[in-house]
């Protein structure tokens, strides 16, 4: 468990040193996992114990979540003062996202079988 | 008042330390987990959004201030970093799915992804919302780790990002299924990669519990559109000019 933790903290410092040396807008872990995605292709999988670990991280990803979502409670007066600036734009562009998501792939898989 | 004095010292004593905002953040979670299998896990009751709302009002009603309990919660919130990492994990497991309608995956992700992002900024901005709330909305649509270090570097609000990332969850886990099928749209892996796309790992959690197939397009549409968003993103708030 600690080799595959220091695997993908390695990936992460990795990905956050190219981020800052480059300039890229990519956050760092997102390189990291990029990386990971291009050993794992190379290496033909994870080892049980990589895989072991990230499902364990991931299985409690919810919890992750947590303290960053509890900042809210610092942000409340910018979330009141744009209230319904935020609840139209999250609504309209989520239903935008699903149905041009949907249909497109829909139409790109007609008439081919469920894998 | 004299009498309370010895319990004020260890309060203010225990807002100084991380023990205190650490084991609070895990016990609010080990009663939503709770919560939320009592009343069968329903979109709304989600254990993290019950988490973060408990945990809110706690700190609302005894005036601590959130930089207190972070003192604590960080060592939660760095984890964030290694998970991002292990998303590689499952999107290999999805690897050949994706390989094998690899056109139809990407050319479907990245329109919808770029008509949620770009359709919640502009709507926020002409409704006149501050630079902050405009910019935070861009990454919305894409799972909370990956959301707030793209809004970290656009100077947007990461707190801000989580909060909209949870209400887009919620409230894409309510209309999915009534959104597909009044868009026709029948094809459990289109269905999937639509949740996911738009709505992350919360409407994925949701399709993953109506089907495998969907669940595993879900699963890849976090992990593709995580990377299509932190770089569309930058680019779209440079075109507007926001």
């Amino acid at each position: 468990m600690v080799r595959a933790l220091t695997v993908l903290l390695l990936c992460q410092l990795v990905g956050t040193i190219i981020q800052e040396g480059t300039g890229l807008p990519v956050p760092g872990p997102v390189l990291g996992m990029v990386m990971l995605l291009g050993y794992l292709l190379w290496a033909g999988g994870p080892s049980p114990h990589l895989r072991e670990t990230a499902q364990g991280l991931l299985k409690y990803l919810g919890l992750l979540f947590v303290p960053a979502g509890v900042g809210v409670v610092a942000e409340l007066q910018e979330i009141r003062d744009n209230a319904l600036a935020i609840v139209v734009a999250i609504v309209v562009s989520t239903l935008l996202g699903l149905v041009v998501t949907g249909v497109l792939m829909n139409w790109f898989l007609r008439g081919k079988a469920d894998a | 008042m004299h009498n309370f004095l010895p319990l004020f010292h260890i309060w203010a004593y225990l807002e100084t330390q991380p023990l205190l905002g650490l084991s609070a953040t895990l016990c609010v979670w080990e009663v939503a987990v709770f919560l939320d299998e009592r009343a069968g896990h329903t979109a709304l009751a989600n254990p993290t959004v019950l988490s973060i709302v408990i945990l809110a009002v706690a700190l609302l009603a005894t005036g601590t201030s959130y930089k207190a309990y972070f003192t604590g919660a960080v060592y939660i919130h760095f984890l964030l970093g290694p998970a991002t990492v292990a998303l590689a994990v499952p999107m290999y497991a999805n690897w050949e799915a994706i390989k094998k309608n690899f056109v139809a995956i990407l050319v479907s992700l990245s329109a919808g992804s770029f008509a949620a992002a770009s359709s919640a900024m502009l709507i926020a901005h002409a409704m006149g919302a501050s630079r902050a709330v405009v910019i935070s909305l861009g990454p919305k649509s894409v799972t909370t780790p990956i959301a707030m270090g793209i809004s970290q570097n656009l100077g947007g609000q990461p707190s801000l990002t989580a909060v909209f990332v949870m209400i887009t969850g919620m409230f894409g886990t309510l209309v999915v299924t009534g959104v597909m099928r009044l868009a026709r749209v029948q094809d459990w892996r289109a269905q999937g990669l639509a949740a996911g796309t738009a709505a992350h790992g919360l409407a994925t959690s949701r399709m993953l519990q109506l089907n495998q197939t969907a669940g595993a397009f879900g699963g890849l549409a976090i992990g593709l559109n995580g990377i299509v968003t932190s770089i569309m993103v930058p680019v779209l708030v440079s075109i507007f000019g926001f």
